[in-house]
């Protein structure tokens, strides 16, 4: 784990533009590999593919896996590259395990902001463009090793640009915590109604994380999902 | 919402008459109000399921038949995927069913739809659906937002006939829409559309690429561009020649057409015109008024138009965007191919080419600016070299490149009896012009020939390069002949 310097950004979703402190905290280099998730489950049968439960995790857990201890035909190709399709009840489960918990929405998208030079590359067009392209396009057929993603300014690696992440609060963009807001506010971000609200409306990259963060259920498992583990101090 | 409302009024007016038609006749006559309800009767107690037929554009579904409402089930299917969006020049687009526009829909008024959005599980982002047809939140996008390798499934009521678009929703959703992600649903009215011969689907759309138009490679979207309003590309059904060249349209001589028309924008709004046909009728925003005899229409970004023509004569017919220069230099350009027989009383092909004088009959002087000094020719070897370049820049329009002329315009110089008869006839023709009939190798010509601010030295080269050329009869002409013949031959 690293070292993530707390600070205040302004997230896109918040309260009134009131900039949001965010801890120093601890936080993986690398997103959870298969090998790793393999290894977890041989220790905690009752997250292997065929003992899941359904509540827990959707019948594409583990899709590409073909079997509860089996990485699948791939192995060696993949074994270095993120897990994927797993649920937010088994990432979380994980990190519990390894005394370590997901990191907040707050936490990751302070993290994400750095480029592999600057803590905040919020306005490095540079480092904007790279992200939406890869946010633009469809995945690869095999996902690369972690050890592929580029390295940011606090030592993680592949923030962006590998695969999506489970973080402990991740279907709340739209709750600002006022309850006359949260009943007249869209919490699906869809039409105009996903400007609304929105600090930074020219930053699409944040939109979309939020985006595919709000249409997430904790049960779902995607092919681009997967997650790291972070730590309070 | 109103429809329905009314729509209930009617019906219940209807029982109530229908009612007291029960009670007070015995009369086996229908009645009209008898007749409605029994076109209500029809339909079977039991709503049909039916699983809706999807097509990629230019197809449309075939048109609907049956009398009653039905249960229609929609499945269509969202990826992203890399795609041509010119020669050379690939794009990762985000569709309804694998293409840019996304699949036609075609429903009747009143059916009930079971829809289902698939997220292929390979998609990078979630998505939604929003259809102008639906009346609730979001037009569906309130109930179907879903993640990569998800399905979601609503149902709506199609309760206002018309031509609408559907488009993805997400945030943000300007790029959700700038990647490809719309299509058109038609709502067909309960009596259905009246009978045409070609159905096609024609969508616009603008994207907005890190290279300028026609830079090859795989483009990535530039956002700046799409708050600019400032496209890279224009063009109809998802990419630069969807449908020109093989991809054309077609029809033949007296079918008539129906284009589905629709704009995803997200930006632009099309004057969407058929290069030399008129429509006889426009559904006017794909609504239920019909304009006709219109030329170009508006289709607004999110929002469509149903346009009819007959296909009254061959030939190519240019589908554009008439802000031209998204047409020109954008790509948004389609093409329908007429084939069939000419009618001539309609459109009779060019029948006469000629020079055309504004101010009477022999004006065609140059301004009064000086000219460079002309160089002058010593001997005939540079008479036919300077005649040539100046039989090219003055003669050729209308006689030709090979003194042919054009037949019944322009009378031939090559072999030409009217100039070897007499030269110094054709000279002052050169010197003054001249206006009325004359024969020419048999044939009557009866047209204007322009007045030529040419300098003495210039109509000897010209005379001399025709003269020695194409079969005619040799010779040298001198300037001084020409100052003769020029001021024998005035008319």
């Amino acid at each position: 784990m690293v070292n993530v310097k707390g600070g205040t950004f302004v997230p896109l979703y918040g309260s009134d533009s009131i900039p949001v402190k965010v801890k120093t905290f601890l936080m993986d280099v690398y997103p959870v590999t298969n090998a790793e998730y393999l290894a977890f489950v041989n220790k905690y049968p009752k997250w292997r593919k065929s003992a899941v439960k359904k509540l827990f995790a959707d019948e594409n857990y583990l899709k590409k896996w073909d079997g509860d201890l089996s990485i699948g035909p791939n192995a060696a190709k993949i074994q270095n590259s993120p897990v994927i399709n797993v649920s937010w009840f088994s990432a979380k489960a994980y990190c519990e395990c390894q005394g370590k918990r997901l990191a907040t929405v707050e936490e990751w998208e302070y993290a994400a902001l750095a480029s592999e030079t600057k803590a905040n590359a919020a306005n490095d067009e540079k480092f904007y463009q790279r992200s939406i392209e890869w946010y633009s396009k469809p995945n690869p057929t095999y996902l690369p090793p972690v050890q592929e993603g580029f390295r940011n300014y606090y030592g993680l690696h592949g923030m962006i640009g590998m695969v999506w992440e489970w973080t402990q609060n991740f279907n709340s963009a739209m709750v600002v915590g006022e309850s006359r807001a949260d009943v007249t506010m869209d919490r699906q971000l869809f039409c105009g109604s996903g400007s609304d609200g929105a600090k930074d409306v020219k930053n699409y990259v944040a939109f979309m994380r939020y985006a595919f963060r709000s249409s997430l259920k904790a049960n779902y498992t995607v092919a681009n999902l997967g997650f790291r583990c972070a730590k309070s101090i | 919402m109103k429809t329905s409302t009314l729509t209930k009024v009617v019906q219940l007016l209807a029982i109530g008459i229908y009612s007291i038609g029960i009670l007070s006749s015995c009369s086996s006559q229908t009645t009209p109000a008898e007749a409605a309800t029994q076109t209500n009767e029809a339909a079977p107690k039991e709503m049909p399921t039916i699983m809706a037929e999807l097509t990629d554009a230019p197809n449309v579904p075939a048109p609907i038949t049956r009398k009653h409402a039905a249960k229609v089930v929609v499945k269509l299917e969202v990826t992203e995927v890399v795609k041509k969006m010119a020669d050379g020049v690939n794009y990762t687009f985000w569709t309804f069913g694998g293409s840019v526009p996304g699949k036609f829909i075609r429903i009747r008024q009143n059916d009930e739809v079971e829809f289902h959005l698939m997220n292929h599980p390979d998609s990078k982002n979630p998505h939604n659906i929003d259809l102008h047809a639906v009346s609730g939140p979001g037009g569906g996008a309130a109930s179907t937002f879903t993640a990569p390798g998800q399905e979601t499934v609503f149902s709506f009521k199609a309760l206002n006939p018309g031509l609408y678009v559907y488009h993805c929703a997400t945030a943000p959703v300007g790029m959700h829409i700038a990647n490809g992600m719309y299509g058109l649903i038609l709502v067909e009215p309960e009596a259905g559309l009246p009978k045409v011969d070609k159905e096609y689907y024609v969508m616009q759309g603008d994207f907005y690429t890190k290279g300028d138009f026609g830079v090859p490679g795989l483009q990535p979207f530039d956002m700046q561009k799409a708050l600019d309003e400032n496209p890279s590309y224009v063009v109809f059904n998802g990419s630069v020649g969807a449908l020109t060249g093989d991809n054309a349209l077609t029809a033949k001589v007296g079918e008539n057409i129906r284009l589905f028309v629709g704009n995803g924008g997200p930006n632009l709004i099309s004057s969407f015109h058929v290069i030399g046909e008129i429509f006889d009728k426009v559904y006017a925003e794909g609504g239920s008024t019909i304009n006709e005899n219109i030329q170009t229409t508006l289709v607004p970004a999110g929002g469509a138009a149903i346009t009819e023509f007959k296909a009254d004569v061959p030939g190519n017919y240019v589908l554009v965007d008439h802000s031209i220069f998204r047409a020109f230099n954008k790509g948004a350009l389609g093409m329908l191919k007429v084939e069939g027989n000419e009618d001539k009383k309609i459109y009779s092909g060019q029948i006469v080419q000629k020079i055309y004088q504004p101010e009477g009959s022999t004006v065609q002087e140059m301004p009064k600016s000086k000219a460079p000094a002309v160089a002058l020719a010593s001997n005939k070897d540079m008479r036919l070299e300077l005649g040539k370049t100046l039989y090219a820049q003055n003669c050729q329009a209308c006689h030709q490149a090979e003194g042919q002329g054009i037949k019944g315009a322009f009378p031939p110089l090559a072999k030409s009896d009217y100039l070897n008869a007499d030269v110094n006839r054709a000279i002052g023709v050169v010197a003054h012009g001249l206006e009325g009939q004359i024969k020419v190798n048999g044939e009557l010509y009866n047209s204007t020939m322009p007045k030529l601010k040419l300098s003495d030295e210039e109509i000897a080269n010209v005379m001399t390069y025709v003269l020695n050329t194409w079969g005619n009869k040799g010779g040298e002409i001198t300037p001084a002949q020409v100052g003769k013949a020029k001021a024998n031959f005035k008319h």
